[in-house]
């Protein structure tokens, strides 16, 4: 079902919200930088690097990547690994 | 627009929520049993709650016009006490036959964990033997999605699941598709700051239609916001969405899906002489 609204339409309405939310994003990186003590091998900002990457790329599902790059990963094996049985 | 609020924690929130949620067109509701944010030392403790969710929050909202039904478990989080658990799942069959009971929830898992999983395939059992319809929470954040393929493997590998009677609540971008091929109905849980917004769960529309799709609020003692579904109605219009679309999501579905339960007796709303009537 596609969307009702033209792409034009789209960034008329949300340019602003999305201008914000790049903001909230730089300024909250200055403030891990301005702060004392290093995370820059913290896995989850390697994680969150990752995610700002995912921003980039073409395509109209980087929600659901971005959702699976912060999710743990499924093992289709894992009823085995449980020893569970009915 | 009249709307069903599938899931929400009412006994968490004020009596004044029922008004606002009368006023803004909630018509009718139901209330899985969840965790209270504490563990429950007892099962007479979860008799209690049984017995308000089953005889006093129906009445706090027939006040307001609001139809309330429920759904009875031990929830994920507590889960992990099997034994405890198993005092509650042999406990639940005296509240099966309450008027406003319409299923088994909100069941799942949290950290996905053995015990978990063990109390929700006992809860499987239940629901099948006592033909309920089941009503399930998928984990937050990292977890949800190992945790919801987990729930499908459990659901799927049982031939006896029919699975136009389970919910699978709290689905986002990365899991919706998951459960909805799976043939089962899936839920979108609009918070403030986890799970879904009701921009996302409007793009979620877009992207997968309006079949076997919901929206609720979830509103409980957390942070939530029990008027969520009309912010979802709202950013529905605003998008130029018609207005039988939205009811298909916000009122039709729910209506179908628990219609399938013996214990949702429903009056619908007079719509005699309203435009909506023909909407």
């Amino acid at each position: 079902m596609p969307s009702p609204m033209s792409a034009n339409e789209v960034l008329d309405r949300e340019f602003l919200e999305l201008r914000a939310k790049i903001l909230e994003l730089a300024a909250s990186f200055d403030r891990l930088d301005r702060s004392e003590g290093l995370v820059q091998d913290d896995p989850r900002i390697k994680l969150l690097h990752q995610g700002l990457d995912l921003l980039q790329e073409k395509g109209d599902d980087r929600a659901e990547q971005v959702q699976l790059l912060f999710s743990r990963p499924y093992d289709d094996n894992w009823q085995a690994k449980f020893q569970l049985s009915r | 627009m009249y709307y069903i609020d599938p899931h929400i924690h009412m006994v968490s929130r004020t009596t004044d929520d029922y008004e606002t949620l009368a006023k803004m067109g909630c018509i009718a509701m139901s209330e899985p049993a969840f965790w209270a944010g504490f563990d429950r030392g007892s099962v007479e403790s979860f008799r209690d709650y049984f017995r308000q969710l089953t005889e006093f929050e129906p009445q706090r909202a027939a006040q307001y016009g609001i139809q309330h039904y429920t759904w009875l478990c031990i929830n994920a989080k507590e889960a992990e006490n099997v034994e405890l658990s198993r005092e509650v799942l042999a406990m639940i069959p005296e509240f099966l036959d309450k008027p406003n009971v319409i299923g088994i929830g909100e069941i799942g898992l949290n950290k996905n964990t053995v015990n978990e999983s063990t109390i929700f395939m006992e809860h499987m059992e239940l629901a099948i033997k006592y033909e309920q319809q089941i009503l399930i929470h998928t984990p937050h954040l990292a977890d949800k999605y190992q945790g919801t393929r987990m729930i499908l493997d459990m659901l799927c590998d049982d031939s006896r699941i029919d699975r136009s009677r389970v919910l699978v609540d709290h689905v986002e971008e990365h899991t919706v598709r998951h459960v909805l091929d799976e043939g089962f109905w899936a839920g979108m849980t609009l918070y403030p700051v986890s799970k879904c917004t009701p921009q996302r769960a409007a793009d979620i529309v877009e992207m997968y239609g309006t079949e076997r799709l919901c929206v609720n609020s979830a509103g409980d003692w957390g942070p939530s916001k029990p008027t969520a579904v009309p912010d979802f109605i709202f950013e529905m219009r605003r998008r130029g969405h018609s207005e039988r679309l939205i009811r298909k999501v916000v009122y039709d579905n729910p209506l179908e899906f628990f219609s399938q339960s013996e214990g949702f007796r429903f009056t619908p709303p007079d719509l005699s002489g309203s435009q909506l009537a023909d909407a």
